[in-house]
């Protein structure tokens, strides 16, 4: 005869409410990524879960690393510009820009006037579009899903504005060695300032659906707050360190580009949360409109390219069909690349995901010895282990958001 | 770095000696000496941000690799290079930053991952980037472009399958060229050899 045991199982709200002793010690694993909505990309995260309370995270990168770096030591300087757009590809102009200036500090070449105007609306249109992609896909990633829409929207038409000025939407490979490579066409600064017209309206939008939103606030407010120090210790960059209260922005302490030249503001946060790096990115987007106006408004004449570096930036296509001089200066410098003086140099811009650097040595001549990119989501996400653990599993969501970081240009 | 700190930095340490540089001032340091210079640096002068880690191969001199430290001051805003040579050719070895600057983790970790450079002291030193079996340093300069053929990360899948991972088909480009000699040797042209117009066609017909 079968007999009966009497056990008690208490709901789930009694356990809870028992207190942590009982829960803890069962920890799970989980992995999320490299292919998941969360991660932006490619990056994976292997968590210790005690409950959904967070205990440990170990990111893995380099499932799109690619060996930029390798790659670079065996090209020329101009064959290297496509490989750029590869790294932050959410703003492929201001990597272009941030490469040739890079290069062109080690040849000691000035470009004109005219040439920096356009590669400044460059990078201020990339950091434009990449923002809004950043608080578009934020505010999704927090359950706000109408922002992307509208973001979105936006973006869309500044694409159509990058196609007409480099012929692509993505891939841009714009600049050269010594200059851009085509001049603006017709009439495209008027269509920039009605895009900067149009925008503004958006994030006024934006502004009421996310900045004063409950949900969005409840999510996001003390959520993923780094220190001053830490952010430092880290080497953290761009709207992410200075959410966290410290004043470094490239644009305005190490200028280039003449931006010492524009009025504009830097935000700068206070408690380095989640609910701050949304603020910067926000108020970004509108002291870039700021500077756009301004660059359109004196837009200096002159020429696209330096005419004076004869052995840097290849002629003009009729003059290459035409004079036999111009024929010999283009085949050497398709052939053997720039000539760029021997030499250590490094320069980084301030890109919309932080300082993009480039260490270049070279031994002379058209191709680079050696070449380190300093990514800015490598060191942004460089905190993630000491970061997210304490956390719920829900607040990663948020926190990977609200980093802002793209994997291209982390695993290069 | 202003021209002041640069020379009461050498007065202190006189080990210093500066190295060329066509932008940012840059400091010779040798590896025993790194870790109480960038704690010098980071408390007395302000440099709180390490900005980048990487390394150079010199190929065939000796030393063979440099270390290669960026510091960026957010109160001056001023660059300083700091490259200290690795002791050792085959097995480089550097003393670690991640004492004094947690972001020196990622990057010796990758420069390791890639350049082969072992920094004494770092608390997880493995590879980044690379999967955790793979045997070679890409980065350095033996290693060829198209890369050497390697087993699969996965052994069960390798089994099953036999695929492992092969050298790049250079055919068609990238059109490489290399940083020394004069152009007769070095015009770009694509570097694999399977099948040129004075061989045959590899398909038979």
């Amino acid at each position: 005869m079968a007999t009966t045991k009497e056990i008690s199982i208490g709901d789930a709200g009694s356990r809870a409410s028992e207190g942590e002793g009982e829960l803890s010690g069962e920890t799970m694993m989980l992995n999320v990524g490299p292919s998941h909505p969360t991660t932006h990309g490619v990056l994976r995260l292997k968590m210790e879960l005690d409950g959904d309370i967070v205990k440990k995270c170990e990111p893995v990168l380099g499932y799109l690393h690619r060996g930029d770096e390798k790659i670079a030591e065996s090209m020329t300087y101009n064959q290297f510009v496509p490989y750029t757009d590869r790294l932050d590809y959410l703003a492929p102009l201001s990597n272009n820009v941030a490469y040739a200036m890079a290069v062109e500090k080690l040849a000691n070449l000035e470009v004109p006037e005219r040439c920096q105007a356009i590669r400044l609306l460059c990078c201020e249109l990339a950091r434009i579009s990449s923002h809004l992609l950043g608080v578009g896909v934020y505010g999704m990633d927090a359950g706000a899903w109408t922002v992307f829409m509208y973001t979105f929207t936006e973006r869309e038409k500044l694409y159509t504005l990058f196609e007409e000025l480099t012929g692509a939407r993505f891939t841009t490979c714009y600049t050269r060695i010594g200059g851009v490579a085509r001049d603006i066409p017709d009439g495209w600064l008027g269509r920039v300032l009605e895009f900067c017209k149009g925008v503004l309206p958006v994030l006024d939008k934006v502004d009421k659906l996310l900045t004063r939103n409950r949900i969005f606030m409840d999510r996001t407010v003390g959520i993923g707050a780094i220190s001053k120090e830490d952010a430092l210790a880290y080497g953290i960059t761009g709207p992410n360190l200075r959410a966290c209260g410290v004043d470094l922005d490239l644009r305005k302490d190490k200028p280039y580009l003449g931006y010492e030249n524009y009025d504009f503001d830097v935000p700068i946060g206070t408690n380095g949360d989640c609910y701050d790096r949304y603020l910067m990115r926000a108020e970004e987007i509108r002291q870039s409109v700021r500077i756009v106006r301004q660059c359109v408004e004196r837009f200096p004449e002159g020429s696209y390219y330096a005419e004076d570096a004869k052995k840097i930036f290849a002629p003009q296509k009729a003059k290459v069909l035409t004079s036999m001089e111009e024929l010999i200066q283009n085949f050497m410098i398709v052939t053997e690349g720039p000539q760029i003086p021997a030499g250590e140099v490094y320069f980084e811009a301030e890109n919309p995901k932080g300082a993009l650097g480039f260490f270049i040595v070279s031994k002379g001549g058209g191709v680079p010895y050696r070449m380190k990119i300093r990514g800015p989501s490598f060191c942004n996400l460089s905190i993630l282990d000491k970061l997210i653990p304490g956390h719920h599993l829900t607040d990663v969501t948020v926190i990977l958001g609200s980093l802002d970081f793209v994997m291209g240009e982390c695993d290069r | 770095m202003s021209t002041s700190d640069l020379a009461l930095l050498q007065e202190r340490f006189e080990y210093l000696t500066e190295r060329a540089s066509a932008d940012h001032p840059a400091l010779n340091c040798p590896a025993d000496k790194l870790i109480e210079l960038c704690s010098a640096l980071r408390d007395d002068f302000g440099y709180d941000l390490l900005i980048d880690v990487t390394a150079i191969d010199w190929d065939a001199a000796s030393p063979r690799f440099t270390g290669i430290y960026h510091f960026l001051s957010t109160t001056k805003h001023e660059y300083l290079r700091v490259a200290s040579d690795c002791r050792g050719d085959i097995d480089p070895i550097l003393p670690s930053l991640t004492g004094l600057y947690a972001a020196a983790n990622w990057h010796e970790r990758e420069t390791y991952d890639l350049m082969g450079i072992r920094y004494e002291g770092h608390p997880d030193l493995t590879r980044i980037l690379m999967w955790d079996s793979y045997p070679y340093h890409p980065l350095r300069k033996d290693f060829p472009l198209a890369g050497i053929e390697t087993p699969l990360p996965a052994d069960d899948v390798a089994e099953v399958t036999g695929v492992s991972v092969k050298p790049a088909p250079m055919a068609g480009g990238p059109f490489v060229s290399s940083a020394d000699g004069p152009m007769s040797q070095t015009e770009p042209s694509a570097r694999d050899e399977s099948w040129s117009e004075k061989k045959e066609k590899p398909c038979g017909n």
